[in-house]
């Protein structure tokens, strides 16, 4: 049987929890960090025990706001927190503490660019705050399933958007999106593939055309964004072809296998679990009031979509150049230093997306570690500008070594190296003259109309001046000769 | 509210909880007048009334975000049930796929 699959149309929610980077728990004052001992970041709260109360950590709710700002949610003012009820051996107190009516921001949106420049609005449902649970480790004894308690009660933002997602190219751009903003507000360090930001994604398929939802299957385990846009993808394929072949599609939970491509079933949702949310009494309600906002809202850093349009419209570069410029915080914050120093905008651009970039992802290195300031760049930039180097020499001896050197200036360098060009116009007429003289039947072919061999007496040109000629003003006296024979 | 076997069936399983044929029957008269006591609760009028959630009027019960020193290891290892000297023990939770439930 033919399918045809664009006859429908995939519908997709996504849920991403987010780790924050506070330093404490969420509920508890013991340091919450990433990869230590085994339960040795535990306390009497986190673990559960009898009479022990929670008390919650401003600086999540803080974070948690930024994020909100930055997604243009309303805050809600009065959030209860809520209890999640559920059995299982990594929640010791046997809830999750949540916020569930009352969620700390409503509505909100994310916008992304696809890949036919088209942009779309992910609206969002919600952002609230919740608490991690443990980790369980299955393999590692023979009879027990072992616990670690580290995780358990980190804080934690879910963000949820509504059903508005529709293929997984839109999946993996608004995951890269939240990535990127909390990066950039400094709530979360991102790594998807340590669990920092994990996503979760509802997804069902329909008809074209049709306003019903089809029965949704959510799909978990998707450790990085091209995972996410592959699960999606097969997932969307297996429910079509169900629905064509008439096979029922299960209300379940789905697992991404990355090594084999596929999805598989975790368990059946038929014995629906049934979460008795109710009011957290252990914790008074959560008060945001003007002043905190207003704090929060003035500490806003600056956001990737605006540095953005502030790069397209201000420095006159690209949409594309701007994308990537702006995609971390520290690449942006080089390139705004350099461009203080220089009006040579795409040059300055051209330089940090290049020959930079490739240094340190050669050397293994971040933005941070970069001890090239903007100022140094931008004399480079200027040598070139005025001639004084060649772009060439530039970019292949003076860069790598002021890349090496803390301290090294471009005109230091380039002196030391011999690289400053030479625009002596009777210096360069001499090698032209010379040049010229090496194929004099060339000459003859240029003149009757092969103009392209212009650029073998450039070869000779430069390599007579032993790459110190300047190019601008060295064909310039070349065309002039040539014309003149 | 009439508790059926079902009802039983649904609220043992959310509490991880087995019972026999025997002990359900008990449980489910026991239940049916626990809610039945309740049930005199329905007979106020609380139209227009908010819920009462809180007994105190404290909102502000936040903390900063300042460390301090976890429970040592082996204290948070001595009330468990089983566990060896890092891990707390349970009895394996797996479905046959070896994935967790929640």
């Amino acid at each position: 049987m033919e399918i045809n699959y664009d006859a429908y149309e995939v519908v997709i929610g996504l849920e991403i929890h987010t780790q924050l980077l506070t330093k404490t728990k969420a509920f508890s004052s013991e340091p919450a960090e990433y990869g230590a001992m085994p339960n040795t970041l535990v306390s009497v709260v986190s673990l559960g025990h009898p009479g022990t109360l929670p008390r919650h950590n401003k600086e999540a709710v803080n974070m948690a706001m930024k994020v909100g700002l930055a997604c243009k949610c309303d805050i809600n003012r009065y959030c209860l927190y809520a209890r999640k009820n559920y059995f299982y051996a990594d929640l010791p107190k046997g809830y999750q503490i949540t916020q569930d009516k009352t969620p700390l921001c409503s509505g909100g949106r994310v916008n992304v660019t696809l890949s036919d420049g088209t942009q779309k609005s992910i609206e969002l449902t919600r952002i609230h705050l919740e608490e991690d649970s443990g980790k369980s480790i299955h393999d590692m004894d023979l009879y027990d399933s072992l616990i670690d308690y580290n995780r358990a009660g980190t804080s934690l933002i879910e963000i949820v958007t509504e059903p508005v997602i529709r293929s997984g190219e839109e999946a993996g751009l608004f995951v890269s999106e939240i990535r990127k903003l909390v990066r950039y507000l400094e709530v979360c360090d991102g790594n998807m593939e340590e669990g920092s930001l994990r996503c979760d994604a509802n997804i069902s398929v329909r008809k074209k055309g049709s306003t019903t939802f089809g029965t949704k299957v959510e799909v978990k385990n998707m450790n990085s964004i091209s995972n996410v846009r592959k699960a999606i993808e097969f997932e969307t394929k297996r429910q079509i072809e169900a629905v064509e072949t008439g096979e029922i599609i299960k209300q379940e939970t789905r697992t991404y296998d990355a090594v084999r491509g596929i999805t598989f079933s975790m368990r059946a949702k038929e014995l629906v679990n049934d979460y008795r949310y109710f009011p957290e009494p252990d914790l008074p309600p959560l008060v945001i009031s003007d002043e905190w906002l207003e704090g929060i809202r003035s500490s806003m850093p600056e956001l990737p979509e605006e540095l953005l349009y502030r790069l397209v419209n201000d420095y006159s570069l690209s949409q594309y150049d701007a994308t990537v410029l702006t995609e971390t915080k520290e690449m942006a914050a080089h390139y705004l230093e350099v461009a203080k120093h220089t009006k040579n905008y795409k040059a300055a651009a051209n330089y940090l997306m290049g020959p930079v970039k490739g240094w340190l992802n050669k050397n293994a290195l971040e933005w941070d570690d970069l001890t090239l300031t903007g100022q140094r760049l931008a004399g480079l930039i200027d040598l070139i500008d005025r001639g004084v180097v060649s772009n060439a020499a530039a970019e292949q001896n003076i860069l790598p070594e002021m890349l090496n050197d803390k301290s090294a200036n471009a005109m230091d360098v380039a002196q030391k190296l011999n690289l400053i060009q030479n625009s002596d116009e009777d210096f360069l007429l001499g090698i032209v003259v010379e040049a010229l003289a090496m194929y004099p039947d060339k000459i003859e072919e240029y003149k009757s109309g092969k103009k392209g061999l212009l650029g073998l007496f450039m070869g000779e040109v430069m390599k007579l001046s032993k790459g110190k000629a300047d190019p601008k003003i060295a064909s310039q006296l070349l065309r002039e000769k040539l014309e003149a024979q | 509210m009439k508790i059926t076997d079902k009802t039983i069936d649904e609220l043992a399983h959310l509490a991880r909880l087995e019972f026999s044929d025997e002990a359900k029957e008990r449980i489910k008269e026991d239940l049916g007048r626990i809610l039945e006591f309740c049930e005199q609760l329905n007979e106020v009028d609380t139209e227009g009334v908010e819920p009462l959630i809180y007994m105190s009027d404290v909102t502000d019960g936040l903390r900063e975000d300042i460390p301090a020193a976890p429970l040592p290891k082996a204290e948070a290892l001595k009330n468990a049930p089983k566990a060896d000297s890092d891990y707390f023990k349970v009895p394996k939770v797996l479905n046959k796929k070896g994935t967790k439930e929640n």
